[in-house]
């Protein structure tokens, strides 16, 4: 069976995003989109400079991408739903990733925020994927608002520490019918390819992809490592136990 | 709660604190994830000079993770000259005899088309202070004109009220950078020797003011050379850790200006070398992990180019530090000298040879 992925109606053709920030140069970035197979990248609005010609980022992205504006910068939800607005006004499109970040010590995003700019701009037709500390109250409070899907962060933003937040996301898994994308703290592809193992539906990566010696390599590291964890999902994983569990058991009498 | 009182608590033993680190105590503070102020203390000690490679490739590795492979770039705008400050360093102090000026609201619409053409979309206001001749009205103006040329326009101004300051947001500026030049009160005093800059505690707390009343990127920093800079980068890193705390939604930087000849005849009270410049920077970035750290033109450009990886974040380029300069020549002289004379394109291609990319926008007005 084909393992189609969508979100808000759309097919996306990869599970892999990329984030566009970081990167040594424009030229690196293109070619690691390339090399990432991702079909969503993410673009911070603030970093966008329509008038500077070759220096405008967006016109480095390889065709064929639904960039995705984030609201980077953004403190509160009244911010983020004005950054929203003035991406779709710079012919951005509709589709938005709200951060809303009221902490610059350790990026941690603001829920209640967050959900209140999901509410606003899932009103106006956005396709809202709002990043957010893993709460399942809080998950179906951004479902109920109208995002398309959700993005639990891993770890914080650039820690690289991978899914800290794994009994957490596996919850959300279980609980929401919406997809789940891991966002943030993945500093490995082995991390990706746990996130997926969970379940989730995709993973979105910035850092360890742009600050590593090769991005367009790292890229397709992670790329391979979100397939090989979406198969292991499929196939079901082995779940870890306690115990050792012997191969000819000791109940075996009882067929 | 202000950090005057962080400042009196701890600046009585510092400086022998520092001076007393050992060389265990700089291992332990790389040993860790987040070094404590001890751990702070060691990294900024003599003890520390040893490890100073291990310091600057942590730096570096930090910088790559939380601002990537990226510095960002500005430009500095003098708007006017005009002093009532007489501080015995500065070039634009009360008693030096000089041309005094400032920009009619033409030239400042003439010198922002003339800076962006340049490339650059930060651009940071600078005035002496005069509150007869560049007054807060003044200053809101010039940010309101250029707010739509540029994607931040930040201010550094005499210290403001916090009610000036949010005067300051609404007009369209985003951003304050606010040297305390020495974080010893007494030296501070024998420094400033007349105006209202002599009221130490005022400009100390006018970044908290400036975080509370909305600005979104607060820079604090001491002008290098005036004391110990052992100290003087640990109460800098103490003060924008202060403010990261109080203030958790404003991005908080700190700069590490050394003094610069500009014809005021002062002789620096205390020589810092490149040595000391690297392992400031690098221990404020072990420090502080997620601050932006600036590098102006004061320093030459050989010496920026070798610090890009070692935990800057923001460089000027293309510097003039009269009044205006961008878009006719300047008519004044400079507050200081600028050591990297670089254009803005030198500085970008400058940045990419070194594996960085140069950001020119990173803020979007909203």
């Amino acid at each position: 069976m084909e393992d189609v992925f969508k979100i808000a109606g759309r097919k996306i053709r990869s599970r892999f995003m990329l984030g566009t920030g970081k990167f040594p140069s424009d030229g690196s970035m293109a070619e690691a989109i390339k090399a990432s197979g991702a079909h969503i990248v993410t673009v911070a609005l603030r970093r966008v400079d329509s008038g500077a010609g070759s220096g405008n980022l967006l016109s480095h992205i390889p065709a064929g991408r639904i960039v995705m504006p984030n609201t980077s910068g953004a403190r509160n939800a009244a911010e983020a739903v004005r950054i929203a607005r003035l991406a779709r006004a710079a012919g951005a499109g509709d589709w938005i990733k709200i951060e809303a970040i009221p902490d610059n010590r350790h990026l941690l995003p603001d829920n209640l925020e967050t959900i209140k700019a999901t509410e606003v701009l899932a009103r106006e037709g956005f396709v809202v994927m709002p990043y957010f500390n893993p709460d399942l109250a809080d998950a179906r409070r951004l479902r109920d608002a109208g995002a398309a899907s959700l993005m639990p962060l891993g770890a914080p933003i650039g820690t690289n520490k991978g899914v800290t937040t794994r009994e957490l996301i596996k919850v959300l898994v279980s609980e929401l019918d919406l997809p789940v994308v891991v966002d943030a703290g993945l500093g490995r592809p082995s991390h990706a390819a746990e996130a997926m193992e969970l379940g989730a539906a995709a993973v979105l990566v910035n850092t360890a992809v742009a600050v590593s010696g090769d991005p367009s390599g790292m890229a397709e590291a992670f790329a391979l490592a979100v397939k090989a964890g979406r198969k292991a999902w499929l196939a079901g994983a082995g779940a870890a136990r306690e115990l050792a569990e012997a191969s000819s058991p000791l109940t075996g009498f009882l067929r | 709660m202000s950090f005057h009182e962080v400042l009196r608590a701890c600046s009585g033993l510092a400086g022998e604190l520092i001076a007393s680190s050992s060389e265990a105590d700089v291992l332990r503070a790389l040993d860790v994830e987040s070094p404590d102020e001890a751990g702070f203390r060691a990294l900024l000690s003599p003890a520390a000079v040893p490890s100073l490679e291990a310091m600057a490739r942590r730096a570096g590795e930090l910088t790559a993770r939380h601002f990537g492979r990226t510095v960002s770039l500005y430009a500095p705008l003098y708007l006017g000259n005009y002093c009532e400050n007489e501080c015995v360093y500065c070039g634009f102090r009360r008693s030096a005899a000089m041309a005094r000026r400032k920009l009619s609201y033409s030239e400042v619409e003439e010198e922002g088309r003339a800076l962006a053409a340049s490339g650059i979309r930060h651009v940071l206001l600078l005035t002496g202070e005069s509150r007869v001749q560049t007054p807060v009205e003044y200053i809101g103006a010039c940010a309101g004109i250029l707010k739509e040329r540029f994607g931040s326009v930040s201010v550094e101004v005499y210290p403001l009220e916090a009610a000036e300051y949010g005067e300051l947001v609404r007009a369209g500026a985003d951003g304050l950078t606010l040297y305390q030049e020495t974080y010893d009160e007494a030296l501070y005093a024998r420094l400033h020797r007349a105006g209202p800059k002599r009221d130490f505690r005022y400009r100390l707390d006018a970044p908290e003011r400036a975080c509370r009343a909305g600005m979104r990127a607060v820079g604090v920093g001491a002008l290098l050379g005036l004391a110990d800079f052992r100290r003087e980068v640990f109460f800098a890193g103490l003060h924008a850790d202060y403010l990261q705390r109080a203030c958790p939604a404003a991005e908080i930087s700190v700069s590490l200006p050394r003094l610069r000849p500009q014809g005021a005849g002062f002789a620096p009270g205390a020589c810092v070398s490149d040595r000391d410049l690297v392992q400031a920077m690098a221990a404020l970035r072990l420090f502080l992990p997620r601050a932006g750290i600036t590098v102006s033109t004061r320093e030459p450009a050989e010496l920026r180019r070798n610090l890009i990886g070692l935990g800057v974040t923001r460089m000027s380029a293309g510097s003039r530090t009269g009044v205006g300069g961008y878009a006719a020549a300047e008519k004044s002289p400079g507050q200081f000298s600028v050591a990297d004379a670089s254009g803005v394109e030198e500085v970008k291609a400058m940045i990419r040879g070194r594996g960085f990319h140069p950001v020119m926008k990173d803020w979007q007005r909203l």
